[in-house]
């Protein structure tokens, strides 16, 4: 294992951390008990539904603001303030140093995941005032929502390479609302043709498709998810984001660093 | 640089084979995953709530709704199911958000009527749209087009029919048959020249590929139910001249009733039963027929055609 | 073998909207630097010293040209072990501790993980540092952030130091620490390549300078040798309210401060004016060769072609 990595990935998730990213954690609590507390006073079917409706979906988007501004502001704002001058000039290679990041914010988000998922079940403890096997699907959602972070950090850290961080924001979160209406681009492109067919086609699939990540509802309804599906899920997450990241490395190999 | 030469190359072997890679697993998740969106409740049920949390692109949103109808019908149509229970509330939303986007009221009249599984048989519900759609659009002759065609196909109320194609006969833009087809209503309602022309127009109003689609077939149907109508008066005239019925088609040819062996369209010539009906041969290709189709199998039969003619 | 060979070094940045423009940075550049020189390379802002560094660090990729860092070409694995680097204005990690930061750079450098703690230390005392080694970088002051930039270039013991500018925004206090870290430094044997545009620093501390200007080098030469040339002139300090009206003609660049006149004058005329005090009985307190400075040199390359000769290399 390549401890430059580790090194750099370790210093990525401790400059994050202090970086009082974790800070949210307490709004996310603040929110997530409000709510199980108000859902409370409700009919008792529902109650299940909501929080985990309301939990779960939170979760994902947090997670999603958090991986793109500290995404975004770790290492652009590295090459803009830079930090990197220093760094570079040690023996550390460039591809060491995107990968190390890479490892660092994922974890870090893991961690946060971790904390607000441990939240959530308290909630739904509280609402439900016990856990049943159907909560299982819970944890394949929030497994499927931290594969989403993997690709959403995997996609900061390749505009970062090459933009500044306000452009670098906006791409990946335009990126991300795309990703979820992707099924509708791919919609589109099968009833169009020519080139235009062509174009939504590529564009469709060079995307990320989200969709298929989004089992919330079902989480909520307790469905369980097939294991097919979650071994699908997790290679597409897996090869997406080795794409978004050698395409950073490939770009970050070649800039100069002014 | 040449180790950054080789790192440049691996970082591009592994984004090209990664960028292959995950087409294919995606391709393979759409495969195994019902695509939940299709399987999924409508989260909003009121077009007005929708307007308004679409902030305004209710353009972009209108379109998104109108694929999402097209997809959700063929997805349903591929499966052979009877339920299509989205397909109104779907075009719905695309037509509120959007009441100049002309398709989704095509497909409407087309698909919303017909019965499963060759559309979601719900004329009533087709009728509303077509009435939305004219109202907002008064100078459209397609959408009066469509309105008679209901009528005529779908209620069988001529009159209503007749009524909608002269009234879009008489706009600026408009179809030469349009006035033609308000004629014909009153008298010929029932012949097959009536309906070759209406489906014609359908095929002409629209460049939607399964709308077209739809209207070859029927019109394709429509030849077969002439030839059967014409081929069973045939074998009426054969008993009545030589007092019994003929054993085959061949004998109607004998006698000079026909040139050659007729066939369906599709190449394959129709068989004479014992008691003088004329069958086709493979009902099951040919959709939408009301004649010719063999009384033991239960085959497709789905939509009206125009009314048999008196024989 | 020359620590540092700068072989026809060029980089030339497209700039423009179109990116159509190109804007040299640095014109060819032939230098090289001998192992254990102290050697500063001077010029005035926006001349090429930082690109210089940056395309030493691969920073950023020359555009031609190629250098030779302890003989490996720029761009081998080994050579970053070796080398430390001290961008101008260093900004690092707001939220490591002093020590965490240096750890870090420790591990990157790598430093063996049973000498990093003590390695850390020692350059911490080394810096004045130990008293803040566990505050946040965020509340470091600027001649602190410097000591921590110059901790973390020297801290694996690398036998070329290329600093960018180390005396900037120092106070005079914190700018003798720096210079009496480089002189330790050269006594280590290491070489030191820094640039700076302040030159009693560099006149005080190098073996040898070049001059940089607009991209390009303007001139190499040992320190020793521009200022200890004679330029043929003499300056007096006699005692008087005046200057004499036999010297007016002689003397120039004069100067009276109460009692005590300041004069330059030419070697030549030496005995003359010596003469005429004499006769005068004016009081001379002094008589000293003026010669050149490194601001001379410096000001000749880099001032247009137009005004005189100055002292070349």
């Amino acid at each position: 294992m390549n401890s430059r990595i580790a090194f750099v990935a370790f210093n990525t998730f401790r400059e994050a951390v202090r970086d009082r990213v974790l800070y949210n954690l307490i709004a996310f609590a603040v929110l997530i008990s409000a709510a199980a507390i108000l859902v409370g006073e409700i009919s008792i079917d529902v109650e299940r539904l909501v929080v985990v409706n309301l939990g779960l979906t939170a979760v994902s988007l947090f997670g999603v603001v958090i991986a793109i501004f500290i995404g975004i502001g770790l290492v652009s704002k590295e090459i803009e303030k830079k930090t990197l001058y220093t760094v570079l000039s040690r023996p550390v290679r460039r591809w060491e140093f995107v990968i190390g990041k890479f490892v660092g914010l994922t974890g870090t988000l893991i961690v946060n995941t971790f904390f607000m998922a441990i939240g959530v079940f308290l909630a739904l403890f509280y609402v439900a005032h016990r856990l049943q096997r159907s909560d299982l699907a819970v944890l394949t959602a929030l497994f499927f929502i931290v594969l989403e972070f993997l690709i959403v950090v995997a996609l900061a850290l390749f505009f970062s390479s090459f933009s500044t961080p306000l452009m670098s924001a906006v791409f990946t979160f335009a990126l991300f609302v795309i990703g979820n209406l992707a099924d509708d681009l791919r919609g589109f492109a099968r009833i169009t043709s020519g080139f235009a067919g062509i174009v939504a086609s590529v564009l469709a699939f060079l995307v990320p498709n989200f969709s298929s990540f989004n089992v919330i509802n079902q989480a909520a309804h307790g469905d369980a998810v097939p294991e097919r599906l979650i071994l699908y899920n997790t290679l597409y997450a897996l090869l997406y984001s080795a794409m978004a990241i050698s395409g950073a490395v490939l770009i970050f190999q070649r800039r100069n660093l002014k | 640089m040449n180790s950054s030469r080789r790192v440049s190359v691996v970082a591009g072997f592994v984004l090209l084979g990664s960028m292959a890679c995950s087409v294919l697993a995606l391709q393979a998740i759409d495969r195994f995953c019902m695509r939940p969106e299709v399987q999924q409740e409508l989260y909003i049920h009121s077009p007005k709530m929708l307007r308004r949390l679409s902030l305004g692109y209710t353009g972009l949103l209108a379109d998104v709704y109108w694929t999402r109808a097209v997809q959700y019908f063929g997805h349903q149509h591929h499966r052979n199911s009877n339920d299509f229970h989205l397909l109104p509330p779907l075009l719905r939303m695309a037509t509120e958000l959007d009441p100049h986007l002309i398709p989704p009221y095509q497909f409407g009249a087309n698909f919303l009527a017909q019965k499963p599984p060759n559309g979601a048989g719900m004329p009533n519900e087709a009728l509303t749209l077509m009435q939305y759609g004219i109202e907002h659009n008064p100078n459209n002759w397609r959408l009066y087009y469509n309105l008679g065609f209901l009528y005529f196909t779908e209620f069988k109320d001529y009159a209503k029919a007749a009524d909608a194609f002269e009234a879009g006969a008489k706009l600026p833009v408009t179809n030469a048959f349009m006035p033609v087809l308000a004629a014909r209503m009153a008298q010929h309602a029932g012949e097959f020249d009536t309906a070759r022309m209406l489906w014609y127009t359908t095929y002409q109003s629209t460049t939607d590929g399964a709308i077209r689609d739809n209207a070859v077939k029927h019109l394709a149907a429509l030849r077969v139910d002439e030839d059967v109508t014409h081929l069973e008066e045939l074998v009426q005239k054969y008993r009545k001249l030589t007092k019994r019925l003929p054993e085959s088609i061949s004998d109607l040819e004998r006698v000079g009733f026909i040139h050659g062996t007729p066939t369906d369209p599709n190449g394959k010539p129709y068989r004479l039963t014992s008691d003088g009906q004329i069958e086709v041969e493979d009902p099951q290709l040919i959709p939408y027929i009301t004649k010719g189709v063999p009384s033991k199998d239960d085959s497709t039969a789905n939509n009206s055609s125009p009314a048999t003619t008196a024989q | 073998m020359a620590a540092i060979e700068i072989l026809g070094l060029q980089k030339t940045y497209m700039i423009g909207f179109w990116r159509r423009r190109p804007k040299t940075a640095l014109r060819p550049l032939e230098l090289t630097v001998e192992e254990g020189e102290v050697f500063g390379f001077l010029g005035p802002n926006g001349a090429g010293k930082t690109t210089t560094l940056k395309l030493l660090m691969g920073l950023v990729s020359p555009t031609s040209g190629t250098a030779r860092i302890l003989g490996m070409e720029l761009g081998d694995a080994r050579v970053p072990a070796q080398i430390g680097f001290l961008p101008e204005q260093p900004y690092f990690y707001d939220h490591l501790t002093g020590r965490e930061l240096l750890t870090y750079y420790a591990q990157l450098s790598g430093v063996p993980e049973k000498e990093r703690s003590s390695r850390v230390n020692t350059i911490l005392a080394r810096m004045g540092l130990e008293g803040s080694a566990d505050m946040q970088l965020r509340k470091f002051s600027k001649g602190m952030l410097q000591r921590v930039g110059l901790a973390q270039a020297i801290l694996h013991n690398p036998k070329v130091v290329f600093l960018d500018e180390p005396m900037s925004g120092l106070d005079p206090m914190g700018r003798r620490e720096v210079r009496e870290l480089i002189q330790e430094l050269r006594s280590q044997g290491k070489t030191v390549f820094f640039s700076t545009h302040i030159l009693s620093d560099a006149e005080a501390l190098c073996d040898r300078v070049a001059v940089i200007h607009q991209g390009q080098l303007k001139g190499v030469g040992a320190v020793a040798d521009l200022t200890s040339r004679s330029t043929g002139t003499v300056e007096i300090i006699f005692c008087a309210t005046h200057v004499p009206q036999a010297l007016k003609a002689i003397c120039s660049e004069t100067r009276v401060t109460g009692e005590m006149v300041n004069a330059v004058i030419s070697q030549q005329q030496q005995e003359t004016v010596l003469d005429v005090l004499r006769r005068e009985r004016i009081q001379l307190i002094s008589l000293t060769q003026v010669r050149s400075s490194l601001e001379e040199f410096y000001a000749a390359q880099v001032r247009p072609k137009s005004s005189g000769a100055g002292v070349g290399a």
